[in-house]
């Protein structure tokens, strides 16, 4: 009993802390499903995930300028997917018979390329995000007093994972999602066409981190050029975690990473909070590289 | 017949470098100090390194590691921490009390030092993570390289790498000569590596791990091995690239650095040491001198040219990266090295004998 009074009254004084947590393991997951998508059917670390997140992050302060926003919002996800669809067709598509490692260099290529356009176009300055009504509202639980955009999002999050797993699990595209993510040449062989399926996945990528981008900016309220770099390696390790190709997977994995890394940041060790996430991808990977629902890979010879 | 070959050509390469050498000696007593060419020289000499050191893990060896600015950073912080002269440390350690280290080492020795810590963190990080395949590996060792960097910036390791402040007031070098003379003897070390059975196996291991492991090449202990020489030039250059800067800060060692590294290698060919020395030159150039018109607004015949400003030019040059990354796969010299292009000459006319 008394370890669990413990752990509440734990809970109680850090509350602002694992609010933060869950909130910013939503906001992961929505990019971890990006990652784990990709890697399920191309078997590449998308580098420049974390860049799109960030480009989309820069539409929205654009186009927030210019527009009111029930426009503005829809065109940035707009924007955001076709900028994941031309990324998949110029950098990657080209490559498809090429090492795996030459893509994932492309990869990184094009991780570079977008990080300094966005410099190129902001002068390397960091930009206000534009606030959306509703979610940056204050609200108080429990005596912490926080943003709307931490309380919605877990349950978006939910909710559009849980729309994608019905997609996957019932639609015809899905089903040839699922074909090519377990055998590339056979997909191909019954007939699935294998670039509108990957086109498909980059989509839905895109359009989750735009979704992402949104709630991660109403609360950090910057862009800059390069802070996808880190939400995008977190994700990807929360990809890991989960075992990379399962998406229920990458969102536990987030989840547990966001709220992991702010309870680090309460105990006073934030020059650790980083380096935490990097330490436990490594432990998963020398002790179960399949991760926590991850299937098993037998390598061929 | 052979023997006699083979001198002559040690004698070729040998006289080629004190070439290079002389002419780097009058260019520097010739020309002012403040020119691009120096810094270019310079900066890229260090980056040679740094991408050979790389290429030996990434090209040679099959091992797509991304830790490269870790060790960098070990090395980095080494060479400082051990050469900051005592009298200067109270100033340097300002918030720690003069720091514990009270001792400063000749630069040559710390040099090595430099790159002895960095192959013996690699050492001890290689033990888990190599056994990891491909894209597993490069995604591990990047995560190192960010552990490294949060712990040298934890504050209570300030005493010892001043936690997240610059080190500076070190021994720094004003001459081309010197690191030239340091890569230069890295990389002969290096190119003796590559020619021996050591180099062999290595290139077996990129071509083939099972075939190599049938053939009796013992694969933890060979890729364990490409993985600590790698990382120890890579800690020497660290070293080079602290006397460069003049000053060292954790935050600068980030993955943004590794893939300007990676890119190098990309470009220079995937396996090819001349290929990485010539990229680095080039890309170095390219970024520090040749496209910094791009960043600034230009007039010509009386109307601003569009689209220069601030940051144009790398813009340019990551279209340009990517452009060698999807086009030209092989880089500039694929895997062969700059003597292998004059040998391909003549063998047309061996083949008609």
């Amino acid at each position: 009993m008394e370890f669990f009074s413990g752990i509440g009254e734990f809970i109680g004084r850090n509350l602002p802390y694992i609010l933060a947590g869950i909130s910013v393991g939503g906001q992961y997951a929505l990019i971890a499903v990006g990652y784990t998508m990709v890697y399920g059917i191309l078997r590449l670390i998308n580098f420049a995930h974390g860049d799109i997140f960030t480009i989309a992050g820069f539409f929205m302060v654009y186009i927030a300028a210019a527009m009111p926003l029930y426009v503005a919002i829809p065109l940035v996800i707009v924007l955001t997917v076709l900028l994941g669809f031309t990324v998949e067709r110029v950098a990657y598509k080209p490559l498809r018979t090429a090492p795996r490692m030459s893509v994932m260099i492309s990869a990184i290529g094009v991780s570079y390329l977008l990080q300094n356009l966005a410099w190129y176009v902001t002068g390397g300055l960091a930009k206000l995000y534009p606030v959306i009504p509703f979610i940056s509202n204050s609200v108080t639980i429990g005596g912490a007093t926080t943003k709307m955009v931490t309380l919605i999002t877990p349950f978006l999050t939910i909710a559009l994972v849980v729309v994608l797993v019905m997609l996957i699990k019932h639609t015809k595209i899905g089903m040839a999602m699922r074909a090519v993510s377990k055998d590339f040449e056979t997909a191909q062989l019954m007939g699935i066409k294998i670039n509108s399926v990957i086109s498909m996945t980059f989509i839905i990528g895109s359009f989750l981190a735009a979704v992402g981008s949104m709630l991660y900016f109403t609360n950090y309220a910057t862009v800059t050029p390069t802070v996808g770099a880190m939400p995008g390696l977190k994700a990807f390790v929360a990809a890991v975690f989960g075992g990379i190709g399962s998406i229920p997977g990458a969102v536990v994995g987030a989840f547990i990473i966001g709220i992991c890394e702010n309870i680090i940041k309460a105990l006073g060790y934030s020059t650790f909070s980083d380096a935490f996430t990097f330490a436990l991808l490594i432990v998963i990977l020398v002790v179960k590289p399949t991760g926590l629902f991850g299937e098993k890979l037998s390598e061929k010879v | 017949m052979i023997c006699v070959k083979k001198a002559t050509k040690l004698m070729l390469y040998g006289a080629l470098i004190a070439v290079l050498f002389v002419a780097l000696w009058v260019l520097e007593n010739t020309l002012p100090k403040s020119t691009m060419l120096f810094t270019v020289l310079k900066k890229g000499v260090i980056y040679a390194l740094l991408a050979v050191s790389m290429n030996l893990l990434n090209g040679f060896t099959g091992l797509f590691s991304l830790g490269q600015a870790g060790f960098m950073l070990i090395g980095a912080y080494t060479y400082a921490i051990t050469t900051i002269p005592v009298a200067q440390r109270m100033a340097v350690y300002q918030y720690y009390e003069g720091g514990i280290v009270q001792f400063a080492l000749p630069v040559f020795a710390a040099i090595l030092l430099a790159g002895l810590m960095a192959a013996l963190f690699a050492y001890l990080i290689g033990l888990p993570v190599l056994r990891l395949k491909s894209d597993y590996l490069a995604i591990a060792t990047l995560g190192f390289a960010e552990i490294l960097r949060a712990l040298v910036q934890y504050d209570k390791f300030g005493p010892l790498t001043n936690g997240s402040n610059l080190l500076r007031k070190f021994p720094t070098f004003s001459s081309v000569l010197f690191p030239f003379a340091v890569v230069a003897v890295c990389l002969f070390l290096i190119v003796l590596l590559m020619n021996s059975t050591y180099g062999r196996a290595f290139k077996a291991i990129r071509d083939d791990e099972i075939a190599a492991e049938a053939m009796g090449i013992n694969l933890a202990r060979h890729k364990q091995l490409a993985f600590v020489i790698s990382s120890f030039f890579a800690g020497v250059g660290g070293a080079l690239l602290a006397m460069y800067q003049a000053s060292v800060q954790a935050s600068t060692f980030k993955v943004a650095m590794t893939y300007e590294i990676l890119l190098i290698v990309v470009i220079g060919g995937m396996g090819s040491i001349t290929g990485s020395v010539l990229a680095s030159f080039l890309f170095i150039a390219c970024s520090e001198w040749w496209l910094r018109f791009l960043d600034t607004e230009q007039f010509l015949f009386g109307v601003q040219v569009p689209l220069l400003r601030s940051g144009f030019r790398m813009v340019v040059f990551s279209v340009v990266i990517m452009v060698v990354v999807l086009f030209y796969r092989k880089g500039i010299m694929g895997d062969k090295e700059l003597p292998d292009l004059f040998r391909r000459r003549k063998l047309p006319k061996e083949a008609i004998k």
